[in-house]
């Protein structure tokens, strides 16, 4: 069997979901490698998300949201073009390529637009080919019961 | 100020002192033929054409110029008398003499019986009156214009002939020359239709002839007031001092608890649509230019008529001009099949003229629309199924049946077919307005790639949009006709109707909340809400969020280093658990 990449979609309700919604209504085909995560808005979007799919065998991670300027929530997108490249450092620094994880602009009439970045991207992540994570596993309920160490320690500290 | 009585033709009329003959005359309703007189500047008694006879109870008598002669008691003026006639003839025909058969000049001189000049035409134009340089001097106070030279060799010029830095291009000297002999010329070389005045045709103006309120404005940028502090004549002849010239734009704020956004659209110019010829050859009109003229308060009285003034021959209607077209709109603008039906059906109402369609679908999708379409083709209008491809002037071995062509295919008989015809009316498609963009920024709306803002959902919230509290109708949400356009008014106004009548907004259940006892008190989320939603609270050392000002999209949350803030219906263990089943 061919191998086919598993990609996770971060997509804003606002612009990229509805422009996701738009390719589907126009009846405009693209890779369903790609499955989706609708978020309010691109500023939700917490590193640990992207953290958790390559972890939980994403191959590759879509981050979308509304164009520079265009959010609903005013400067959502500004704060998740902030946390983008920070979360690439990261990814670096796990031994991820950082071409795992790729950040687009999407309107919500940008449909044929939509569809063509994931068709480009499933096959850049074709190429690419597995994610392989040896020797490691990251478990999402540990940190939680780090913060929850974390609280306990700081509030037996004050 | 005195009054002074005088006579005119034996009828009498009492005039403020200092009134001139011509002004009386004027009064009495005694027409006085001139061509240097303008009631706002200095009398100048250049043509000598006003010349009447001034008589007193004496016997005294005198030829004088109506236009400078100032009235005294007792004066007697006569402005029929064959004396009279005779020095306005002789005048008329020394003037004559070196000017070339000028229209103006022929009618007078028909009026005063001169039928052969005896010292024949000359060539000039100019018949030296300065009703230009008093104009330009006295009305517009740039000092662009003066005579130069003197005698036979007399003319009117900018200083050194050379291109005037003064001018500042108001035309006034063009409008009261009386014989034409100064000309606007308009560098790009548009064609106006001439009948046809659609857009502010003088500084002050209404902005249409139905606008309401129907007070005409000030352009400042054409007025001649506004540049050189001059002028001011449309304050002179207001009777009820109604121009304030202090008058200013006033940006006015409005609380509003809802917005209706129905900015419409704008017409598509076909200008650069080169193969149609449109602003280069006469009588190829825009759709909005036809149906002005079809207005009844048009200048030409809801007549069809072309440059000429005749009626046209031939009338070919083009549709789909920037609309269906990949290289301009590839939407369909929806209005244009009905509207060009009914110019047609004006056409043949109000002319003999044939009438052509040239449509690449004909789209009558209402109700009774499919049937108007068969009363046209019973009415006899050739319908061709065919884009117009291009417009040229007719070849003079054609011009016999129309003065320009349309190419185009006829696609019904597999056939290219040129239509020689009179008009063109090109039926333009609707744009949305240059700045829908940033309006839609403004309101936190969006817009497709066509400009067109996007509606929060194309069946189920047709009139509203992604914001709360603000709605869209017409066309500024995308080409539609007058009925859809009333009916989607009518449904954004029920509801803002049923926000205001709630009195209580209800808001989404989806907002953030902090847990207390995470909170580490870092205000880290305080500085990130695009909303100021969340605020310190100095007595328990934590941050708060006001649920009422919170817009959920959740960028807190994400930012939060202690995992405190949960975004309600986005939470962090909903989110892991969709990407790991998803991925599972």
């Amino acid at each position: 069997m061919s191998y086919e990449p598993k990609i996770l979609g971060l997509l804003c309700n606002w612009c990229s979901y509805t422009g996701a919604d738009l390719a589907g209504t126009a009846r405009m085909k693209y890779p369903p490698n790609m499955m989706s995560v609708r978020v309010m808005c691109s500023g939700r979007v917490d590193p640990g998300f992207i953290l958790d799919a390559f972890s939980a065998g994403a191959d590759g991670v879509l981050v979308c949201g509304c164009h520079p300027g265009d959010c609903h929530y005013v400067e959502g997108n500004y704060k998740c073009m902030r946390r983008i490249p920070l979360t690439r450092i990261l990814l670096k620094e796990l031994g991820i390529d950082q071409n795992r994880l790729r950040l687009e602009w999407v309107s919500a009439s940008e449909g044929a637009r939509f569809k063509d970045i994931v068709e480009e991207f499933t096959e850049q992540i074709r190429a690419l080919g597995p994610l392989k994570l040896k020797d490691w596993s990251f478990d999402p309920s540990l940190l939680s019961q780090d913060s929850e160490e974390e609280a306990e320690v700081s509030s037996a500290a004050s | 100020m005195a009054k002074v009585s005088i006579t005119i033709n034996d009828k009498p009329i009492e005039v403020e002192e200092g009134t001139y003959v011509l002004q009386a005359a004027e009064e009495l309703g005694i027409s006085i033929p001139t061509l240097c007189f303008y009631a706002h500047i200095t009398p100048y008694a250049a043509c000598r054409i006003c010349s009447v006879e001034a008589r007193d109870a004496k016997g005294w008598n005198k030829i004088v110029t109506a236009c400078n002669y100032p009235v005294w008691p007792g004066l007697q003026i006569y402005t029929n008398t064959p004396r009279v006639i005779n020095a306005r003839r002789v005048n008329l025909e020394l003037l004559i003499s070196r000017c070339a058969p000028l229209p103006v000049l022929q009618r007078l001189a028909e009026e005063v019986g001169l039928l052969e000049p005896r010292w024949g035409y000359g060539t000039d134009t100019c018949i030296k009156c300065g009703l230009c340089v008093r104009i330009c001097d006295e009305v517009v106070g740039a000092h662009a214009l003066a005579f130069s030279d003197r005698g036979i060799n007399r003319v009117i010029s900018t200083p050194f002939h050379d291109k005037s830095e003064d001018c500042i291009l108001c035309g006034a000297c063009a409008r009261y020359c009386p014989t034409g002999h100064i000309k606007m010329t308009d560098i790009e070389g548009r064609i106006l239709h001439s009948e046809l005045i659609l857009g502010p045709n003088a500084a002050i103006s209404l902005p249409f002839r139905q606008a309401i309120p129907n007070a005409p404005r000030i352009h400042p940028e054409y007025c001649i007031h506004m540049k050189t502090s001059g002028c001011m004549i449309c304050s002179k002849v207001c009777p009820k001092d109604c121009i304030d010239y202090e008058d200013k734009d006033e940006n006015e704020e409005i609380e509003a608890s809802a917005i209706i956004v129905a900015t419409g659209f704008k017409d598509f110019d076909p200008t650069p649509m080169k193969q149609y010829g449109y602003g280069k050859y006469a009588n190829i009109l825009s759709a909005v230019e036809f149906e002005q003229m079809n207005n009844a308060a048009s200048p030409t009285g809801g007549q069809i008529v072309m440059e000429n003034g005749q009626e046209p021959r031939s009338v070919a209607i083009l549709h789909c001009i920037g609309s269906r077209d990949d290289n301009h709109h590839k939407y369909c603008s929806r209005v244009c099949c009905m509207y060009a039906l009914k110019f047609a059906h004006l056409v043949k109402e109000k002319t003999k003229a044939e009438v052509y369609q040239l449509y690449i679908d004909m789209r009558a999708f209402g109700k009774g629309y499919e049937e108007f379409y068969h009363r046209l083709l019973d009415e006899g209008v050739n319908v061709i199924r065919g884009k117009g491809a291009e417009i040229i002037p007719a070849p003079p071995n054609q011009a016999g049946e129309g003065n320009l062509l349309v190419h185009c295919e006829d696609t019904l008989i597999g056939k290219f077919r040129e239509i020689p015809v009179d008009m063109v009316v090109l039926c333009t498609a609707l744009e949305a307005n240059d700045d829908a963009v940033d309006l839609a920024r403004k309101l936190n709306i969006s817009t497709g790639a066509d400009g067109w803002f996007i509606e929060a959902h194309p069946k189920l919230a047709p009139v509203s949009t992604t914001t709360d509290g603000v709605y869209l109708a017409g066309v500024c949400q995308g080409p539609k006709d007058i009925p859809d356009s009333v009916a989607q008014g009518a449904a954004a106004a029920a509801q803002v109707i049923k926000i205001l009548n709630q009195g209580e907004l209800y808001l989404d259940a989806a907002y953030a909340v902090i847990r207390e006892e995470y909170c580490s008190g870092c205000k880290m989320c305080n500085g990130l809400c695009p909303y100021t939603a969340i605020t310190f609270d100095e007595e328990k050392k934590i941050s708060v969020v006001n649920s009422a000002l919170c817009k959920a999209c959740g960028t807190c949350a994400a930012a939060c280093p202690s995992g405190a803030i949960v975004a309600r219906h986005f939470t962090d263990e909903q989110i892991y658990a969709q990407i790991e089943g998803m991925l599972a």
